[in-house]
């Protein structure tokens, strides 16, 4: 169902139709291209110190270009480019985790301090730093430390901060608009919410559940 | 020098209202539709959900992708403020904690809270439960009320003729999710009780009004709705009030104190404009506090004078005592079987779409009153936190080849561990009755004053046994309801190191209580009008008139008593009382 469809099927006053149909161009329009921060002007709404917060925080620059190129090493490790979608540097990832560890001042030791110790890790095994390492190299580091479990306990400070490169990775890369895409999020829009569709009550047996007193 | 002066306004309006949220919204609206002249001063900015709410906005379109940095519900979230406010602070005394949530904006919280809208029961005003105290009204005092409230706002429900639950006149309520449905079953086997949500959400039009849409259901009532499809009391009592032309609203306006003369009696209200930093005063023949059970008291207790020396309607020493929020602790985990389920719009409404009222005999428990249960989960739209830890599920469930994996990982196989994972998780969360008790309270600190010079609150709370007990029966409830969902993944209950999971007061942001009602001028601040016993012309619409809270969420009784409450005053005002 195209959204004019769905405004015609719920049946809404003309006020709320046009409202919707202003909201929903705002979405569109912004859909067409990726991009990590909020488009300028964008402020109705919001208070004004967030507005300035926000505007500082991309001013800043908290990485160093040798950093960043470490943090999208390890982003396209994490989530690379397959048959579905784009890779987390595809999705803009890192410029995501440069923006959030200015928003979130907690990250920005952990994530500075466990990239330095991966790079010290790589230096005393392969006399290299991490982006200066092959391939082979790199993924025989990750995997000393992306399996929590199994990772041996000197290992324990790479998993934690492996651990908060995959978090990070996976909130920039399926709240970015590939990513939503991809995880195949099929709401934000309008239309009827009318219940578990019957295929899938079906295919789960949920036919006959009901929420009521009585039962 | 400074050229700092009060600026005293000569006109006197017939009312003043200190507050624009459920409470002082209400108020506004019942007053100016009967043509009386009305003054609204809020301490924060204005705010039209049509206009200024973040609906329909995606993840990306938010640098922080929703996280909550500046607002504690997310970027997304209306709410402009939260539990710290730069320059507003507030101070807690011996040790204890108390959470104070603030949104400094028309409509107050009521822009951004979860639209749950119980009526409190029969049994919740009166308990005889001989640890808490009777309200001085019954539940038939406020029926009326509460049917008017259904009819003028909407609420969705179900009619299922429980006895502390009264059924209201409700739209029809959206149905579960697919996760909920796993809840629902649980929940049957477990003997819980559960039935349909209540929340004032437009699932279809609202018969006679023409100014609000019906709800389009995409889930997200708690960034306010841009058709007014759910309730807002900025979007759904104040605007609508505005243009009666009898209600002004004054924004950045924060209340100092409210004026009295050499009777006792109110005449307005002073308060400082936060965009000029100018003093003002305004007179009116009556003033009425919504300012939220907090705010109000402390504006009362800033307002001492000659004839209220422990501050304004507080003979009874009782203003600031009593404060209780809601108890809160919950639980969640994920169901292996909903792993690669198929993709469908499952948004739903943004509130409740099933929820368990209390359903058991206290006489058989440890602990008196009790809870109800809210639930979700569901195909929800990615934000900031998406998939978090996934290393903790999926070492825990086969992969597709059936084989177990080795949790974290990394690539191709890990990317395809998030898809698979979507939209099995769930969660529950207790909101139960705690103890309105004298020596939980509020109080004026003495040395520290706000950014404007308004002597700051300072809070004294404690959980008791009883809330803690509570608590711990919501974390075994929880953990059988997983248990026979059948195959649910989840951890461990939670236990007396973390007080059950209770959260800390003042989280669940159901606060009320601090100017309690009642017969007695000697233990109540107001009668059972919301009128002070100690100044006739002075009224509190918030949720601090409240005696004893039940496990109801507070709005739909601050509405049905801001209503109760503005058409007493309108009928004094016939009689020439106030």
């Amino acid at each position: 169902m195209n959204r004019r469809d769905s405004l015609k099927a719920l049946g809404l006053g003309t006020l709320s139709a046009g409202l919707l149909l202003e909201a929903c161009k705002t979405d569109t329009k912004k859909g067409a291209e990726e991009t990590t921060t909020a488009a300028a002007g964008d402020e109705v709404g919001r208070q004004p110190f967030e507005v300035e917060r926000d505007k500082k925080l991309h001013a800043d620059k908290f990485f160093t270009a040798a950093e960043m190129a470490t943090i999208t090493v390890l982003a396209d490790i994490i989530i690379p480019k397959d048959e579905k979608s784009g890779s987390a540097s595809d999705a803009k990832v890192p410029d995501f985790i440069e923006f959030i560890v200015k928003d979130m001042p907690d990250h920005q030791t952990p994530m500075r301090g466990g990239l330095r110790w991966l790079d010290l890790q790589c230096l005393n095994r392969f006399g290299k730093p991490f982006t200066d390492c092959t391939k082979d190299q790199q993924i025989q580091l990750i995997d000393m430390i992306a399996y929590p479990k199994k990772a041996k306990p000197e290992m324990a400070q790479g998993v934690a901060f492996f651990n908060r490169m995959r978090d990070l990775t996976a909130s920039g890369f399926f709240t970015s608009e590939i990513g939503v895409k991809d995880i195949g999020y099929a709401g934000n829009q309008p239309g009827k919410w009318t219940g578990v569709p019957d295929d899938i009550l079906k295919h789960y047996g949920m036919e006959n559940v009901k929420a009521s007193a009585s039962m | 020098m400074s050229d700092l002066q009060i600026k005293k306004s000569s006109a006197t309006y017939d009312v003043v209202i200190v507050g624009s949220g459920a409470g002082g919204g209400m108020a506004g609206y019942v007053l100016a539709n009967a043509g009386i002249k009305v003054l609204m001063l809020e301490a924060g900015a204005y705010f039209d959900p049509a206009k200024d709410s973040q609906q329909l906005k995606w993840p990306w379109e938010s640098p922080r992708r929703g996280a909550g940095t500046t607002r504690p519900f997310g970027d997304f979230d209306a709410a402009y403020g939260g539990w710290e406010i730069d320059g507003e602070p507030y101070t807690t005394k011996d040790k204890t904690e108390f959470f104070w949530f603030r949104s400094r904006m028309l409509g107050g919280r009521t822009n951004h809270w979860g639209r749950i809208s119980l009526r409190m029961g029969p049994r919740d005003f009166q308990a005889k439960d001989g640890l808490t105290d009777d309200w001085p009204i019954t539940y038939d005092d406020v029926k009326p009320y509460y049917d008017k409230v259904d009819r003028m706002i909407g609420v969705y429900g179900t009619k299922e003729g429980l006895e502390n639950e009264p059924d209201g006149i409700f739209l029809p309520p959206p149905k579960p999710r697919l996760n909920e449905l796993y809840i629902v079953k649980g929940a049957q086997k477990a003997g819980v009780k559960i039935i349909p949500g209540r929340g004032s959400v437009l699932t279809e039009a609202l018969p006679g009004n023409k100014d609000r849409g019906a709800c389009f259901f995409c889930g997200q009532c708690g960034r306010s709705c841009k058709v007014y499809g759910d309730f807002s009391a900025s979007s759904c009592l104040v605007i609508p009030a505005i243009k009666t032309g009898n209600l002004k609203v004054i924004t950045n306006a924060m209340v100092r104190e409210v004026i009295t003369n050499a009777e006792g009696l109110a005449t307005g209200v002073s308060y400082v404009n936060k965009e000029d930093m100018q003093e003002y005063q305004v007179n009116a023949k009556t003033v009425i506090l919504g300012a939220s059970a907090g705010e109000s008291a402390r504006i009362l207790l800033n307002s001492k004078s000659a004839q209220h020396p422990g501050g304004l309607a507080n003979s009874s020493g009782v203003v600031g005592r009593y404060l209780h929020d809601s108890t809160g602790s919950s639980a969640g985990g994920f169901l292996p079987q909903l792993m690669d389920r198929k993709r469908y719009n499952e948004d739903g409404v943004g509130s409740v779409h099933i929820y368990s009222p209390w359903w058991l005999d206290n006489k058989k428990l440890d602990f008196p009153r009790g809870y109800h249960i809210e639930y979700g989960g569901g195909l929800h739209m990615p934000s900031y936190g998406f998939s978090g830890g996934i290393q903790n599920m999926n070492g825990v469930v086969p992969g597709r080849d059936g084989k177990m994996k080795e949790a974290g990982g990394y690539g191709a196989s890990l990317k395809d561990d998030y898809r698979r994972f979507y939209g099995t998780q769930f969660g529950m969360a207790g909101r139960g009755t705690a103890i309105a008790r004298y020596d939980n309270y509020c109080e004026i600190d003495p040395n520290v004053v706000d950014k404007y010079g308004i002597p700051v609150l300072r809070f004294h709370y404690k959980w008791a046994p009883e809330e803690i007990k509570q608590a711990k029966h919501m974390q075994e409830t929880f953990q059988e309801i997983m248990h026979n969902m059948g195959g649910a993944i989840y951890g461990p209950p939670q236990g007396p190191e973390t007080n059950y999971g209770l959260e800390a007061p003042g989280k669940i942001i159901h606060e009320v209580g601090t100017i309690r009602m009642g017969n007695d001028p000697k233990k109540s601040a107001l009668n059972k009008w919301c009128q002070a016993h100690d100044c006739k012309n002075l009224f509190v619409v918030d949720a601090a008139p409240f005696v004893q809270q039940g496990d109801k969420n507070a709005t739909w009784t601050i509405l049905a008593l801001s209503m109760r409450t503005a058409e007493y005053i309108i009928q004094e005002r016939k009689k020439l009382n106030v």
